[in-house]
């Protein structure tokens, strides 16, 4: 896989995740057009795309697209499913998953997407093994929590 | 699924304005992302936002930079720089801090700080450099959740030439007890082969164990490396196709845990991959394919639930059937599963169907009969990618009936198109087939018009550049060249009475160089006339300086008659005062030609195109030039790719920028060389050269070298012939098929129907049977007619024919006379004596020395001249064992020539075998050069003739030693071709590859190519030098790179023994041994050094090897590895 956007049905760009090394103008120039072309697309057309040499597969729940792009000699079908399994484990891990859990914890669903997707290709397909890495990860989270000074929270340190 | 996501940002204000709203408490509402997000989200208008965020950003500017700011609190900035820089705003101040929160922070922390460098820096980014250390560190702690992280980052980016810091300890958690661990581990060297495969080249045998885990995520984790490494090279791995198979048995069975089911399919993802690694390792090979044909039908069999996910699987079966060797019984079934998809409502699984339609419709054209009318209902589908795979499918079955059809359609879709890659490449397509398929000249004239107006400056430079040369040269008949030149000179003609300021400027090139070379075939258009045209087209506005050039080049070639005059004084007059020069030159050029008619006819003589041209492709009319040049002292001449390697390495900055400028120089150039863009077409074009310098001359014959390489059309032709040839004889004959198709409706077909049908059988014809006959019998002329004269000999039909044969030869039994007769006395003496010394000689002599030897990877047999050894031959990999012997080395010895039987040379290798032809190679070292030998012995009874052979190489420099080229071989006799080899660049192994090419007695050509790898080290010299030469040398050299390497243990002095070994095997040369460190040094052929320095440090060699040639290092390393593990 070459890189996995996420985009709301207003083209505000969610997460995105770059598998291969591109200029930032580059990104922003790639963004723009998939977004744009996506939106403009009918709900009953076709999930995939051609898109200069490479293959776009998206697929869109509620009003968050996912969109992923792939070479051509990959199969169209699988990389749905990949977008359906990582869909399933956001809406595990935060139960029932809506967008705003995605806006204001983005950082979270980065996570998943790495234990599920590493370096462009499948990782783990266990949806298990996939929530208990998240997990092991977010109990240091909760240790690290308890000293928090007041000071602290109120910003003055 | 959708009602997973049921919250929509419908919901969002509400959200933000109560805070207590279930849900919201999942949001951490105090934090200052949340409050950043919510602050942009009730913002109207680009620009507020615009302000927000870069107010933003200096807070958080100030924040990250002041000392005080806590590692908690430096992980909430970076989420939020985070936010900005994915809202599309830069936040690269950011960057060294998140190095510095993955450093230093706790766990926590230290997650998100490896998320953000994940997320702002690129590959080659050179903070990246800095993040290396924490990266050690992390994969040496006792924290899983730490190791976890570092193999995380490492599998995304990590600098390429830091990766030996770090390949320890990755390898070492291959054998972690965590699966996770040894998942993610397995994942990080993935990536290290992806970037630098030399480096991982030593742990094969690792992936092996990984493929043999037993938790299948590290297993499957393992097939992303297997998938590589077989798509690189698919002989290589062969023997596992067995254990693929097996793997596959047991996951279609069910045999994985249940958390690897998806939707209650077993482990999809992993049955995908390994369906993937099949068809790679099936391809054109039956003995493979044989094992899979089981596993293949019980993966389709099992695929029958009716979900997304066995579609997939389906679809990936398909299409490993159609690569591998074929069996009718799954091809069936295959063909089956395409057709259910095809005929799927799901416009997803169309288009899948459409896709595996397309791959194998050359294979199989009869399955595209039988599903016509589908493919004219999605012809015309709404969504243009349905349309455009259809339209895929048509190029692939178009032949010499229904070209005028497709590509009307093709044309259909190109008016609409909006993408301009589309367009691209549509254009190609269409100007292919029109060329090939083209059923006469008025027709192909109008169709690239099309193109060509349509294309407009999008289109590839070799679209025009063909067309041109298919015009000049012509065909074989000629009165066909002179109607399609004629129909070409009153289209254009027309056209530009018509509009030409709608026309695009290649199109107005193509059509000044046509009407300036064969306006005057039309009798009655005055030259006048089409001056006055081409005038016009220089004033446009838009015509930019090269197709003004091309126009003047184009008057300048009708600078006749009374008429004209007065305007070409006019425009020559003009231009010469231009501020471009190149157009001032060909104003120049116009000027003094016209005023000059003898000197006019002498330099564009018409019709120059009927004599072939002589081209002198070495330049040896320049040697005198160059020697002189040379003698006062000018730098010796590099080619461009040369020159920028060197540019490269004394930079070492991105190449981009210029790689760029490669082609845009080559057109300028081009056009000062004041050439048709068909550099081959040469009649006016190079005859209009005439005047320039010899100098120029050279520039252009060295382009048409290239030119004609890339762009071959004949190549081309031969390809897609080939292709054709392919179609197999099919059951059914097409108006049966179509009568099928029709019958299937029960209804008598309404009017729209009757117009698909009428399109159907205009699209399909030629398909069938008896259409597939003849459009090898009767359509092949008619394509001909459109293919420019056979001018060389060795024409690309032949080459066609070749028989691609690299492979081991079959056995064949040499005749005993090989080795005793018709030997040159002068060679065979020498080594006769010492055959007869030899009690396995007279075994070899009875031609029986097809000995059961050892496979010895070692190229070089001791210092002895181990002429009489019973060697196996060996091609490198681990398959050797089975191959029959069919060479006689003993016999081949004896031909050795003179100057190398003293000398250490290789076992005896077979390359190639063709029609009694067999062809062996082995190399000898001496002291400045590797000599490749290339021995040819015909064994059949029949002199062959115009024998050629030509070796060549992209990693070697190959000069032939022989006096004379061996031109022909009499029966039963060996010739013997000398080479001197050096290295143009390292590499693990260096290859060579080459062509013989020879006719048989009875006048058919036969080509056949073969390849010769040889290892680093036959091209590796001891360099001797004195420590303080050393200290100076080690000190310049920029490429290194470091590792551990074992030592030879149980010996007394270990570092003394392993530097022993490696310069034994290796032909370093040991500078000094001080204590427990040593120097070495070597060379690699010419002369290109590379240091190493060792110290022995914890029961390891550590080396560090240095050189000015990036890669040696890690090349030799290599070598030195493989040598100390075979002790």
């Amino acid at each position: 896989m070459q890189f996995m956007l996420l985009f709301s049905r207003q083209g505000k760009l969610r997460l995105q995740k770059w598998y291969v090394p591109l200029s930032d103008k580059e990104k922003k120039k790639i963004t723009r057009e998939l977004v744009q072309t996506i939106l403009a697309r009918k709900a009953k057309m076709c999930s995939f795309l051609e898109w200069r040499d490479l293959k776009i597969v998206y697929k869109r729940y509620a009003s968050l697209y996912f969109c992923c792009a792939i070479e051509e000699q990959d199969n169209e079908l699988i990389t749905l499913e990949i977008i359906h399994r990582y869909v399933e484990l956001l809406d595990k891990y935060f139960g029932s998953v809506c967008e705003l859990d995605i806006i204001f914890n983005f950082e979270k669903a980065y996570f998943i997407l790495d234990e599920f997707l590493l370096g462009g290709e499948a990782q783990e397909t266990s949806k298990k093994n996939v929530l208990k890495a998240i997990e092991q990860g977010d109990l240091l989270q909760e240790d690290g929590e308890t000293p928090r000074s007041v000071l602290e929270e109120i910003g003055l340190t | 699924m959708s009602d997973v996501v049921e919250k929509t940002l419908t919901a969002l204000p509400s959200l933000l304005s109560f805070d207590s709203q279930p849900g919201a408490a999942k949001l951490s509402s105090t934090s200052k992302l949340a409050s950043l997000i919510r602050g942009i989200t009730e913002l109207t208008s680009k620009h507020e936002e615009e302000k927000l965020i870069q107010q933003e950003l200096v807070a958080i500017k100030d924040q990250v930079s002041s000392p005080n700011t806590s590692m908690r609190q430096m992980k909430e900035l970076m989420v939020r720089a985070i936010y900005c820089e994915m809202l599309g705003y830069e936040a690269s101040f950011c960057y060294i801090h998140a190095i510095k929160l993955a450093q230093q922070g706790t766990a926590l922390d230290k997650r998100v700080g490896y998320l953000a460098v994940a997320l702002f820096l690129h590959e080659s980014h050179e903070l990246l450099l800095l993040l290396v250390n924490t990266v050690l560190k992390d994969l040496q702690s006792t924290n899983l959740i730490e190791v976890c992280m570092a193999l995380t980052i490492v599998s995304q980016l990590f600098p390429k030439d830091m990766i030996p810091a770090i390949l320890p300890l990755v390898e070492e958690k291959l054998t972690h007890p965590k699966e996770i661990i040894r998942r993610k581990a397995v994942l990080a060297l993935y990536k290290f082969y992806l970037i630098a495969p030399n480096q991982v080249q030593h742990i094969h045998n690792k992936f092996r164990k990984a493929l043999c885990d037993k938790d299948p995520g590290v297993m499957t984790a393992s097939l992303h490396i297997y998938l590589q490494m077989i798509k690189e090279n698919p002989e290589g791995y062969k023997d596992l196709t067995g254990s693929f198979v097996t793997i596959l048995k047991q996951v279609v069975g069910g045999k994985l845990p249940m958390d690897y089911n998806y939707h209650s399919v077993p482990s999809p993802w992993l049955q995908i991959q390994l369906l993937r690694i099949l068809s790679l390792l099936g391809k054109d090979d039956q003995s493979s394919s044989e094992i899979m044909y089981e596993v293949l039908d019980e993966s389709l069999r099992r695929a029958e639930m009716n979900h997304n996910i066995t579609y997939a699987i389906l679809y990936e079966c398909v299409k490993c059937i159609y690569t591998i060797h074929p069996k009718d019984e799954l091809l069936e079934k295959a063909a089956k599963c395409i057709g259910n998809f095809i005929l799927s409502p799901k416009i997803n699984l169309k288009y899948i169907g459409l896709k595996a339609l397309t791959y194998v419709v050359q294979q199989d054209p009869k399955l595209a009969l039988q599903h016509q009318m589908t493919i004219i209902e999605c012809l015309d589908h709404p969504d243009l990618i349905i349309k455009r795979e259809t339209l895929e499918l048509l190029f692939r079955i178009t032949n010499g009936k229904n070209v005028t059809v497709i590509v009307e359609k093709l044309l259909d879709f190109l008016r609409t198109s909006k993408d301009d890659y589309t367009t691209i490449d549509l254009m190609g397509k269409v100007a292919e087939v029109a060329e090939k398929y083209a059923p006469d000249n008025k027709w192909f004239i109008a169709t690239m018009n099309t193109v060509f107006s349509l294309g407009g400056d999008l289109m590839q430079p070799d679209i025009p550049n063909n067309f041109l040369k298919l015009i000049s040269e012509g065909f074989d008949d000629g009165e066909q060249d002179r109607m399609l030149r004629l129909f070409a000179v009153d289209s254009y003609v027309s056209l530009l009475q018509g509009e030409p300021e709608k026309l695009p400027q290649r199109f107005l090139q193509v059509i000044s160089w046509v009407l300036g070379e064969y306006s005057h075939l039309r009798e009655d258009l005055e030259p006048a006339t089409v001056v006055r045209l081409l005038a016009h087209v220089l004033d446009l506005k838009q015509a930019s300086s090269e197709t003004k050039s091309w126009v003047l080049l184009a008057m300048t070639k009708l600078c006749e008659g009374e008429a004209a005059m007065s305007v070409l004084q006019g425009v020559s007059e003009t231009y010469s005062s231009s501020m471009d020069t190149v157009l001032r030159q060909r104003a120049q050029e116009l000027q003094n030609l016209h005023l000059n008619p003898e000197l006019w006819a002498r330099v564009l003589p018409r019709d120059a195109f009927t004599e072939p041209l002589e081209v002198d492709s070495s330049l040896s009319f320049l040697d005198g030039y160059v020697s002189e040049a040379l003698a006062a002292g000018a730098a010796p001449y590099k080619s461009p790719h040369q020159r920028q390697e060197e540019l490269a390495q004394a930079k070492a900055v991105s190449m981009e920028p210029y790689g760029l400028s490669l082609p845009i120089s080559m057109s300028l150039s081009s056009l000062d060389g004041r050439q048709s863009p068909t550099l081959l077409s040469m009649s006016s074009g190079l005859s209009g050269d005439s005047t320039d310098h010899s100098h120029k001359a050279g520039t252009t014959t060295l382009k048409l070298d290239k030119v004609k390489r890339v762009w071959g059309r004949e190549g081309y032709l031969a390809q897609r012939e080939s292709a054709v040839v392919e179609v197999p004889s099919p059951v059914h004959s097409a108006d049966q098929i179509e009568e099928v198709g029709i019958s299937q409706d029960p209804t008598p077909p309404p009017v729209a129907d009757q117009e698909k049908q009428q399109l159907a059988s205009s699209l399909f014809v030629g398909l069938g049977s008896q259409t597939s006959s003849s459009l090898m019998g009767k359509s092949e002329p008619k394509h001909q007619r459109l293919r420019k004269k056979a001018k060389d000999p060795v024409s690309s039909s032949e080459i066609s024919k070749q028989t691609s044969n690299s492979i081991f030869p079959p056995p064949i039994s040499v005749d005993n006379l090989l080795c005793n007769s018709n030997m040159d006395p002068k060679k065979s003496l020498p080594s006769c004596t010492q055959m007869t010394e030899s009690s396995q000689g007279s075994a070899a002599a009875n031609g029986t020395c097809a000995a059961e030897g050892e496979f010895t990877e070692g190229d070089v047999q001791g210092p002895e001249p181990s002429l009489f050894r019973d060697n196996r031959l060996t091609i490198a990999g681990s398959c050797e064992t089975e191959e029959p012997v069919g060479m006689k080395d003993l016999c081949l010895t004896s031909y050795l020539p003179a100057d190398c039987i003293g000398a250490n040379h290789s076992e005896f290798t077979p390359l190639c075998s063709s029609h009694g032809v067999h062809l062996s190679a082995c190399h000898v070292h001496k002291d400045d050069t590797l000599v490749l030998l290339v021995f040819i012995s015909n064994s059949s009874n029949s002199d062959v003739h115009q024998f050629i052979v030509q070796v060549d190489s992209g990693d070697v420099e190959v000069s032939c030693l022989s006096e004379s080229p061996v031109e022909e071989l009499r029966c039963h006799h060996v010739e013997v071709c000398q080479y001197s080899l050096t290295a143009k660049r390292p590499s693990v192994h260096l290859e060579v590859s080459g062509l013989v090419s020879f006719n048989m007695p009875d006048r058919t050509p036969q080509t056949t190519h073969f390849s010769y790898k040889l290892p680093l080290p036959s091209f590796i010299r001891p360099l001797e030098l004195s420590t303080e030469e050393y200290g100076t040398m080690w000190l310049a050299f920029s490429h290194d790179t470091k590792q551990n390497l074992t030592l030879v243990a149980d010996v007394q002095d270990s570092l003394r023994a392993t530097l022993d070994v490696l310069e034994r095997k290796l032909h370093l040369h040991v500078v000094a041994i001080i204590g427990m460190e040593g120097i070495v040094a070597c060379r690699l052929l010419p002369d290109q050094p590379c240091l190493m320095h060792c110290r022995v440090h914890g029961g390891t060699l550590a080396v560090w090897l240095r050189s000015p040639v990036p890669d040696l290092p890690d090349c030799l390393l290599y070598h030195c590895q493989r040598a100390l593990q075979e002790v």
